[in-house]
């Protein structure tokens, strides 16, 4: 008989080296996705000892398991529901106290649990011992010894994990802790009326669903409650003895059971199993770089050097590889349109798919190294810092001191691209200031949407071109912080959430664990390029090219296009003789038909008719068919709002590409005017996010309804302003 | 020992003291009392943000920050300064 495999949950705090344990443990065998419903990363891989496997879940990381955040819930209901067959609770054993409180949590659950001393290098470092056989004793459950960053300790921690899953096979034995004289009653109370009707008992330990009755768990009193009768029986039992601890002790169940745990904990330890040299003191050098990271003065000041060095090595060295994959994807382009014959086919190939996906793809530079930056920041301890330090001046607008990344990512400092802000946002843990950052991030000033300000202010404030793009930049963030605030207030509206964190102590990441973290988060973008992106790409390119022109005009055109090049070839042949100016001419011409029929079929096009019937709205903010039908398109990508608009002045590529051309277009326009130039400034920079920013949006927030509320919130936003810009702008003028 | 009680707010920096009473319930209460702050355990005030809010505590051998506003929720006494 084969015995079957075995499944192991990994657990822990956060920052006590799970990931890097989980790393060593399961090397490159790992399976990253998503728990069903939320945004909470599920990790799978599989250790191999002895010939056998062990599938290990590395679950969230957590403090607790309550039912406050998704990573707790989630940690929690997959003991609940999968019932791995051992828990492998990995301790920061330099903290060791705090760290236990999720074991014992697992404890009373009554899955069997190894415990995990990992970081045993800080813990010796720092002059303190733990008798772990003393530990293993009393809290009795297998402790083993582990540096993670080493891989020391790992077979000796698969082994005690093999052998404490044989030796239970599957059963639970919850641990009974005391949690003071009122509680101990009712539960024992509450355990036997559950007991006696198998109250939820498939599910849930007795002797755990009465404890979390007496916390007042969300998640478990609401199962209850649809349960049938045992529910209020419990719930009075609960109000009874919450009563009896409110007049008493001015307490409530909840926080007694909080400090019993820690009083189990303290007790254990305090029998010898830790022991400190206090002539040590373990962060003291933690402690001295804090001194200068976090000083009043010098804080702040190394933080935005930080910030900026990151800021300008993203998108310097990442436009090296960005360069070369646009180029590869040009080079793709051509060689298509080289080798096949011209036609809807490789339109759709080159506009659609290669220029859009390819587009797409050039962003994964990007994305790879800022998340290894980010992922450094993290690792190291110091994006904890940020917050600590940012928590102030955020929180006014309702947002969490990480969010300064995300923003500064998105183009706070202009020139940054949404997709990876939007993604940065990861760092936070408080949900509705996640969101509100997600939400409000695209307003920055992305390296897309500046060659279009760069020309919008290079034609209409020509004499004060820096001064323009500084207070743009400075507009979109006082936009992005006030629709925070007014989301935070509305929408999205809720108090903050705890901003309670842990100042980890500085340590050096490994680049092991770096490498992961940056591969996965760039695999799962690109994969997203791949699917939807391909998928929207091509419908944007139809939007923008059918239906075909078919009025006479065009005809016209084209027969007199035929009819020229034909001309022009013959003379390239030799067949007829044309003078140099002539075939200079012809060339213009025929450059000219084309730009001509680009800008007939761009107007006849689904996006065309949408942009020209939007006049009669747009023309509030100035805007006539030519600029709508531009903006349609830099939902596509900002950068394409001037090769459209390039087209709908009928220019030909090339012409385009001369931004000259275009200003003096924009200039000899007598719609255009300064005021609309301020209307479409404002009008790009709010305006809905490009299409791959909505799908990170998607992503990030697990549901397409936020996706389509940046989508129609913002245009609205920004038609709003725009219009008042501009009707304020022609009242002046 | 211990002196009179006080809010953690007005701890001053670098001393120490032991926490008397967590008033705070809800999301706030279980996220303070998760991270170890209960009555009992030993808390040092280490440092400030610049902008004097939130501040960072030493207890059971971790760094923890919390905002002024939290930290309001919190009662200790101030233990003799060891020299």
């Amino acid at each position: 008989m084969t015995s079957p495999k075995i499944t192991a949950a990994l657990a822990g705090n956060p920052n006590s080296g799970k990931t890097t344990l989980f790393n060593a443990l399961t090397g490159a065998r790992q399976h990253v996705g998503n728990y069903p419903g939320v945004t909470v990363e599920k990790k799978e891989g599989v250790a191999k000892i002895q010939d056998r496997e062990i599938h290990i879940v590395d679950l969230p990381g957590a403090y607790s398991l309550t039912s406050y955040t998704p990573e707790e819930l989630v940690a929690r209901n997959m003991v609940l529901d999968e019932r791995p067959d051992v828990v492998i609770d990995v301790l920061n054993a330099a903290a060791l106290e705090r760290n236990l409180y999720l074991a014992v949590q697992f404890m009373e659950l009554g899955v069997p649990v190894v415990l995990v001393l990992n970081m045993m290098d800080e813990v010796r470092a720092a002059g303190m011992t733990i008798d772990k056989a003393k530990l293993s004793r009393l809290i009795n459950a297998p402790v083993v010894e582990t540096v993670a960053k080493h891989g020391v300790g790992k077979e000796e921690l698969l082994r005690q994990a093999m052998e404490l899953a044989k030796q239970q096979d599957g059963t639970w034995k919850p641990l009974n802790i005391s949690y003071g004289p009122d509680l101990d009653h009712a539960l024992k109370d509450m355990v036997a009326l559950i007991q006696e009707s198998d109250f939820l008992t498939h599910r849930y330990p007795a002797q755990w669903l009465a404890l979390k009755y007496l916390e007042g768990d969300e998640e478990v009193l609401e199962i209850g409650r649809t349960e049938g009768t045992l529910h209020d029986k419990l719930q009075e039992i609960v109000d009874n003895v919450s009563d009896h601890c409110q007049k008493t002790l001015s307490t409530y169940p909840e926080a007694l059971i909080a400090d019993y745990r820690y009083g189990y904990i303290a007790s254990i330890l305090k029998q010898g199993v830790l022991t400190r040299d206090t002539t040590h003191d373990r962060i003291a050098r933690s402690d001295r770089m804090d001194k200068v990271l976090t000083h009043k003065m010098g804080g702040p000041l190394i933080m935005l050097l930080i910030l900026y060095a990151i800021y300008k090595f993203t998108f310097s060295v990442g436009d090296i590889p960005l360069v070369w994959l646009s180029e590869f994807f040009d080079f793709l382009g051509h060689s298509v349109e080289n080798a096949m014959p011209a036609g809807m086919l490789r339109s759709m190939l080159v506009s659609g798919v290669i220029d859009g996906v390819g587009g797409v793809l050039s962003f994964a530079p990007l994305i790879m190294i800022m998340f290894l930056l980010i992922a450094f920041l993290e690792d190291s301890g110091y994006m904890a810092r940020v917050a600590y330090m940012m928590d102030r001046v955020f929180r006014i607008f309702g947002l969490h001191g990480c969010s300064v990344m995300p923003m500064i990512v998105s183009g706070g400092i202009a020139g940054g691209c949404a997709v990876p802000g939007v993604m940065a946002a990861r760092t936070l843990r408080s949900p509705r200031e996640k969101l509100a950052t997600i939400l409000t991030a695209p307003f920055m000033t992305c390296g897309a949407k500046l060659p279009v300000y760069i020309l919008l202010v290079g034609v209409f404030f020509p004499k004060n071109e820096p001064t323009a793009l500084f207070a743009i930049t400075l507009t979109a963030w006082a936009i992005a912080l006030l629709v925070a605030k007014a989301l935070r207030s509305t929408l999205v509206r809720g108090p903050s959430t705890p901003f309670v964190m842990e100042l980890p102590p500085y340590r050096l990441p490994t680049a092991k664990g770096l490498i992961i973290h940056t591969w996965e988060r760039t695999w799962q973008f690109i994969k997203k390029a791949g699917t939807v992106i391909l998928a929207i790409s091509i419908l944007l390119w139809a939007a923008m090219t059918f239906p075909r022109p078919s009025s006479q005009e065009a005809r016209d055109i084209q027969s007199s296009i035929k009819v020229q090049e034909a001309l022009l070839s013959q003379a390239e042949g030799g067949q007829v003789r044309l003078n140099q100016e002539k075939t200079e001419q012809l060339k213009a011409q025929v450059e000219a038909l084309h730009g001509k029929f680009d800008q007939l079929a761009l107007q006849n096009s689904v996006a065309g008719r949408v942009g020209v019937a939007l006049e009669s709205i747009s023309r509030y903010a100035g805007f006539d068919w030519r600029l709508n039908i531009s903006l349609i398109g830099g939902f596509a990508a900002k950068e394409v709002i001037i090769s459209t608009l390039g087209t709908a002045y009928s220019l030909s590529e090339e012409q385009t590409s001369e931004e000259a051309t275009l200003a003096k277009r924009l200039r000899q326009n007598p719609n255009m005017t300064r005021a609309t130039a301020v209307a479409a400034i404002l009008f790009i920079m709010l305006y809905s996010p490009c299409f791959v920013t909505v799908v990170t949006i998607k992503q990030e927030t697990g549901t397409w309804r936020w996706a389509a509320f940046s989508m129609i919130f913002n245009t609205a936003l920004a038609a709003a302003l725009a219009v008042a810009a501009y009707q304020i702008g022609a009242t002046l003028a | 020992m211990a002196t009179h009680a006080l809010p953690l707010r007005q701890l001053p920096q670098n001393a120490s003291a032991r926490i008397v009473s967590v008033a705070a319930t809800g999301e706030l209460g279980r996220r303070i009392r998760d991270m170890g702050l209960v009555p009992g355990t030993i808390v040092k005030v280490i440092g400030r943000a610049p902008l004097k809010d939130p501040v960072a505590l030493r207890l059971l051998d971790f760094t923890l920050t919390l905002r002024n506003s939290e930290a309001d929720y919190i009662t200790v006494e101030m233990l003799e300064s060891a020299p």
